[in-house]
């Protein structure tokens, strides 16, 4: 295994600069540097089975989740910001939401400022590989040295199964052949970056019954192509995430599984075991999703904070509102809603309090909902019908709802469409409490998507 | 031909806008919407609707009709 403490006195006396400090690429960085990632990267051009990005649940730590999408300007806000608030930040990351290479513009008009303004800061970059070989020359030029992708089977059959379609030269492609275009470029976008001197870092995703086999030989043969590190990571999947892996019920793997799989990972590369999988907008130490201290509002942006740490307060009332056609399910658009069921939740407890009517909904439009067909008046009537309830919870809600709703104090919720009503209450109560006992003003916590 | 429409499944995930040959796509206050002028569905650009072909939710894209351009359980693979 490669060291990178003798690195310098070995062939590339670079690599110890570029993974000193950096936390994913050293462990021993992990403890004292911290990162941030800026989800500047909304667009993504392919499906995996493990992602779902329909949801915004800030109860979730995995990448592809997000709390809200920053513009460039608003990124190098964000990054100021950062900087004098984490003495120790030294690693900027694209990580998403989507994939950074769909949406080149975005993150290298991001890059530009950043590098002239805060030229001590490591640029990293994570893709899926499929726009990575014409990206590369960007990717240097805008001084980005450390890049990861993922890369989850040399085997375009197993391809299959870990990918439901790739979007290619004006098609969407599935099965075999979008797996082997998707192989193919990765292996040469990565042939590219190692030419270019770039350091790399590949993901594995690590799905039990799937890809088990394949790891070991794409540590193999990362290695011998001359990458930095390899993170053999764990598959995180539930039903409630409505992945595809999710709902058809493939777990991921248990630590003796995970840790079977990466002991038969003898190659050079080194193995990255102190991962701790962040969401696309994390900041902070690794592991650490609780920067409360980091609440900013970029210029005419929305506001976005990092998840406040998680506390046991005593359980009090909430009174939501929920938009549900049956009391079942979440399944109604805030906009479309004829009335909204009302729950007191204490503690587990939930006690419904029966419906208020609206008696003109806010949104008239079709299924189109344009901003045209909407009323400020029947807005201003319905937020008064619930001007009492901490928090509404529906399936969709625009925009511009969303910040009338958190102008007066009362928390939108769409994170939990077409969840349980029940389940919706308890998650949704549970975070209100921890806000409130925490003092978060209750827009810092709200991400719009 | 008429002009495809953009429903409320849409998740606002930018994917579509960037590769709309015709900048049809117009993003108010994360609302999406195709604007009917401008939309060609892509005839004289590619096979098929652009926006459609990289949408990935289920029913968020519709023709003039009212029908799906992409039917329930043809994008995520999960049963409809």
């Amino acid at each position: 295994m490669r060291d990178v403490q003798e690195s310098g006195c070995g062939s590339n006396p670079s690599v110890h600069a570029l993974v000193a400090d950096h936390p994913c690429y050293s462990e021993g960085a992990s403890h004292r540097y911290a990162r941030m990632h800026l989800a500047v990267a909304p667009a993504c051009n392919m499906q995996c089975r493990y992602c779902n990005r329909k949801f915004d649940c800030s109860n979730e730590s995995r990448p592809g989740v997000v709390s809200g999408v920053l513009l460039p300007d608003q990124a190098v806000e964000r990054t100021r910001e950062a900087m004098r608030r984490l003495e120790n930040l030294r690693v900027i990351g694209f990580a998403g939401p989507g994939d950074p290479l769909a949406n080149p513009e975005r993150v290298f008009a991001t890059c530009r400022p950043l590098r002239q303004q805060f030229p001590e800061l490591h640029l990293c970059l994570s893709t899926n590989g499929l726009h990575l070989p014409e990206a590369v020359e960007a990717i240097v030029a805008h001084g980005i040295h450390h890049v990861t992708i993922t890369l989850n089977t040399l085997d375009p059959v197993v391809g299959e199964a870990i990918y439901s379609w790739i979007f290619w030269q004006k098609k969407r492609r599935r099965g075999v052949e979008a797996a082997r275009i998707l192989l193919d470029q990765q292996l040469i976008g990565l042939s590219a970056l190692l030419a270019r001197g770039v350091l790399v870092k590949i993901n594995t995703v690590l799905i039990p019954g799937i890809n088990d086999s394949q790891v070991p030989e794409i540590n193999r043969l990362v290695s011998e192509a001359g990458v930095f590190s390899h993170n053999v990571m764990p598959l995180i999947s539930a039903p409630e995430h409505g992945t595809y892996y999710g709902v058809m019920g493939i777990s991921g793997p248990t630590e003796a599984q995970l840790q079977q799989v990466r002991d038969r990972c003898s190659g050079a590369a080194r193995l990255m075991t102190h991962c701790r999988q962040c969401r696309a907008d994390a900041a902070g130490m690794l592991g650490e999703d609780r920067q409360a201290e980091l609440k900013i509002n970029a210029s005419g942006g929305r506001v976005i904070a990092i998840q406040p740490a998680r506390r046991e307060p005593a359980p009090e009332p909430v009174l939501l509102a929920v938009a549900s056609s049956t009391g079942e399910l979440v399944d109604i658009h805030f906009g479309h809603a004829g009335s909204f069921r009302i729950y007191r939740v204490i503690g587990e407890t939930i006690e419904a309090l029966g419906e208020r009517e609206v008696v003109d909904p806010y949104c008239h439009g079709d299924d189109r909902c344009v901003e045209e067909s909407h009323s400020a008046a029947s807005l201003n009537r319905l937020l008064n019908r619930l001007h009492d309830c901490h928090g509404v919870i529906c399936s969709r809600i625009g925009y511009t709802p969303w910040q009338a709703l958190l102008a007066r104090g009362i928390e939108p919720v769409n994170s939990h469409a077409h969840w349980p009503v029940r389940e919706a209450l308890r998650q949704t109560a549970r975070k209100l409490r921890q806000q409130r006992a925490q003092n978060i003003p209750m827009a810092a916590v709200a991400g719009m998507k | 031909m008429l002009a495809l429409v953009i429903t409320v499944e849409c998740i606002a995930c930018w994917a579509c806008e960037p590769i709309c040959p015709n900048g049809a796509i117009r993003v108010k206050n994360e609302i999406f919407r195709i604007d009917k002028n401008s939309c060609t569905r892509c005839e004289g650009h590619a096979e098929l609707p652009q926006c459609v072909e990289i949408c990935p939710v289920e029913g968020a894209i519709i023709d003039a009709e009212g029908r799906a351009m992409n039917p329930p359980g043809t994008l995520t693979g999960l049963p409809a």
